[in-house]
């Protein structure tokens, strides 16, 4: 991983960043699209949940509430 | 007759479309998953009569769960889609209308919640977009019923363009971004208040104190709306029936049908939860004591729903929930259930996997006391101090997480993670919140009388004929030496299964001390699901987890019986 490159999860609270691509199998990555979290999105981490829990983000202005392993697959960055 | 289907994103506002179709009234909340299964009704369009579908809500044709299973069988019947698309998502929301295209059917969009978008600074370009995707496109505001006539006038118009091949994921995106790009303008757009709430609400730190504030004080609103109704209104209303169920005890005289319609009189007078006549008993338990706290908890809970705090809240409990087995979106068939069982366990279909509506059912089932029994709980148990209220609800709590901790190790199968989108807060309309909980009433009402009835008459019928006492000697060892209660007990188990609301008005004339009271009144809860929780379990689950759960309720039963026994009376 570029170490420009990191997952949502990582991010700092309330900091954006660009979706670079997804990981995960074919299902995961569909399922994410369809609900917004695709490629060349900006993605701002709202809230990560203690204990491992969920992570709330933000995409077009939604809020959406995924799980801490499915969220380790969305990688972001600085786009070139 | 054509076959007509509303399909689109969960959350979007189908079902709010769908009442203002049809006339008929279905339940819409502000939460994704409130419709997990089909309705349907009438439209009449010229002289023609059309079925018309409401489906569950689905991001794409390929389902996820047990709900967008149905949502797709449903587009499979239909002859013309409506598609309802949210105009404050429009990007994403397309993915799936263009899904719906390439299938070759007749689609009508309408373009849901335009008040809101224009609110928000989105703007569409209508035509262009009608020019782009080659249908028909009707603004929406469907709470309000802006654009209903248009959307029922231009029907006819629907049609599966030509224009619009089939084509890969990736493609559908490049298209998306397309019409995007040429439709619509997005002005930006400041934070608010709002959203400052949203987050604060969402968030660990700010978040779980809110949520424990909103739940308390939620219970108590409950309380406070079902005494003074009880109080004010349902009290005197009986004080003055009174001396007419007297009269008519009198005109029946001594004999069988005094004892069938007012029961037994104590001390010359009518006692109406413990006589047990069908026009005391029979109508006290539901009108006095239970409907009070089915309005309370009902309007209540459409607040929740309306507002949006439903999917925050499962958000914060999510980690709690996963040691359960299922996710955090298992708190809102747990909600549901707390009105009725019922829906509680249909609201299950929205998890993704067997395991998680498995455990979700059960639990539900076996420690989620409905709002009919917890009614006859505060009647019977208040009066000694509200301390034995809490014990009860604190022994379901721990039965709950213990049973979902075991269960989660139990039961074989997958536990995926959480997707939930959260809607923006919106104020709950009043109309809709009393509409709502009047729909919930009436079916409460149509659901628990006939029910109630029946237990009235079978009581009398077991103790004419000597049932009770008969079926009491045998089950003597489990209730009396097991439990320590009263033999007699063993009936309100029985009749439990008919309505437990009634069961527990049936322990009070059996002479037991509080503490009993609290050991029967939560075995009550755990023991057996009630005849209609019973059916929605075996259509859910099927037969042979149907049997694994109520394995399961028996065994825990058996066993917190025991143990509270143990802690409660010491012998």
């Amino acid at each position: 991983m570029n170490p420009m490159e990191q997952p949502v999860t990582s991010l700092e609270t309330g900091t954006k960043a660009v979706i670079l691509r997804l990981e995960g199998g074919h299902w995961f990555q569909n399922k994410m699209r369809s609900i917004g979290i695709r490629e060349q999105k900006t993605i701002r981490l709202v809230a990560k949940h203690p204990f491992n829990g969920p992570v709330v983000v933000e995409v077009d202005g939604r809020e959406m509430t995924i799980g801490r392993r499915m969220a380790g697959h969305i990688i972001t960055g600085v786009p070139e | 007759m054509k076959k007509i289907v509303l399909m689109g994103n969960p959350n979007v506002g189908k079902s709010v479309v769908f009442s203002r179709l049809t006339g008929a009234n279905v339940i819409a909340s502000n939460y994704p998953g409130t419709t997990v299964d089909f309705s349907k009704g009438k439209i009449c369009l010229g002289k023609e009569g059309h079925e018309i579908i409401d489906a569950p809500g689905t991001y794409s044709l390929e389902p996820s769960n047990k709900a967008e299973e149905v949502a797709l069988a449903m587009f499979g019947q239909a002859d013309l889609v409506i598609n309802v698309a949210d105009a404050t998502n429009l990007e994403r929301n397309l993915y799936l209308t263009l899904q719906l295209l390439e299938q070759k059917k007749p689609v009508i969009l309408a373009l849901n919640m335009w008040d809101e978008a224009r609110h928000t600074g989105i703007l569409i370009d209508l035509k262009k977009l009608e020019n782009q995707l080659h249908i028909p496109v009707v603004p929406t505001v469907a709470l309000s019923g802006e654009g209903i006539f248009d959307l029922v006038h231009r029907l006819d118009e629907a049609r599966s363009p030509e224009e619009i091949e089939p084509m890969n994921e990736s493609n559908r995106w490049m298209k998306i971004g397309e019409i995007i790009g040429n439709v619509q303008q997005v002005t930006h757009r400041h934070h608010t208040l709002r959203d400052w709430i949203s987050e604060a609400s969402i968030r660990p730190l700010t978040g779980l104190p809110l949520a424990l504030v909103m739940i308390f004080a939620a219970l108590w609103v409950v309380r406070f709306i079902g005494e003074t109704l009880i109080v004010y209104i349902f009290d005197p209303l009986f004080s003055l029936y009174t001396p007419i169920a007297m009269d008519i005890s009198a005109w029946f005289g001594p004999g069988f049908l005094q004892v069938l319609f007012i029961g037994k009189l104590i001390d010359g007078r009518i006692d109406y939860i413990q006589s047990m006549g069908l026009l005391t008993t029979g109508i006290y338990v539901p009108f006095a004591l239970v409907l009070p706290y089915i309005i309370a908890f009902y309007s209540v809970l459409a607040v929740f729903e309306d507002s949006g705090y439903l999917p925050r809240l499962a958000t914060l409990t999510d980690t709690l929930f996963h040691r359960l087995g299922m996710h955090g979106f298992g708190i809102i068939p747990v909600f549901l259930g707390l009105g009725c069982n019922v829906p509680g366990i249909m609201a299950a279909r929205s998890l993704e996997t067997k395991k998680q509506r498995f455990i979700a059912a059960t639990l539900i089932a076996i420690s989620v006391p409905c709002m009919a029994k917890n009614a006859m709980v505060f009647g019977i148990l208040g009066p000694y101090g509200t301390g034995y209220i809490i014990l009860v609800f604190a022994t379901l709590f721990i039965v709950f997480i213990s049973s979902g901790l075991i269960l989660n190790r139990l039961i074989q199968g997958d536990s995926p993670e959480i997707c939930l989108e959260i809607p923006p807060y919106r104020k709950p309309d009043t109309v809709t919140v009393l509409k709502k909980t009047w729909m919930r009433i009436r079916s409460f009402l149509k659901e628990a009388i006939p029910f109630l009835f029946l237990g009235v008459v079978l009581i009398n019928v077991f103790y004419a004929v000597g049932f009770v006492e008969w079926l009491g000697n045998i089950f003597a060892p489990v209730i009396q030496g097991w439990f320590g209660l009263p033999k007699e007990a063993t009936t309100a188990l029985l009749i439990g299964f008919l309505r437990k609301d009634l069961a527990v008005g049936m322990l009070l004339p059996l002479g037991m001390s509080p503490l009993q009271l609290v050991i029967a009144t939560t075995l009550l809860t755990i023991y057996f699901p009630c005849v209609g929780t019973f059916a929605v379990m075996f259509r859910e689950l099927g037969v042979r987890d149907m049997i694994k759960a109520t394995a399961f309720m028996a065994g825990a039963a058996f066993m917190v019986g025991g143990v509270m026994r143990l802690v409660l009376l010491g012998i």
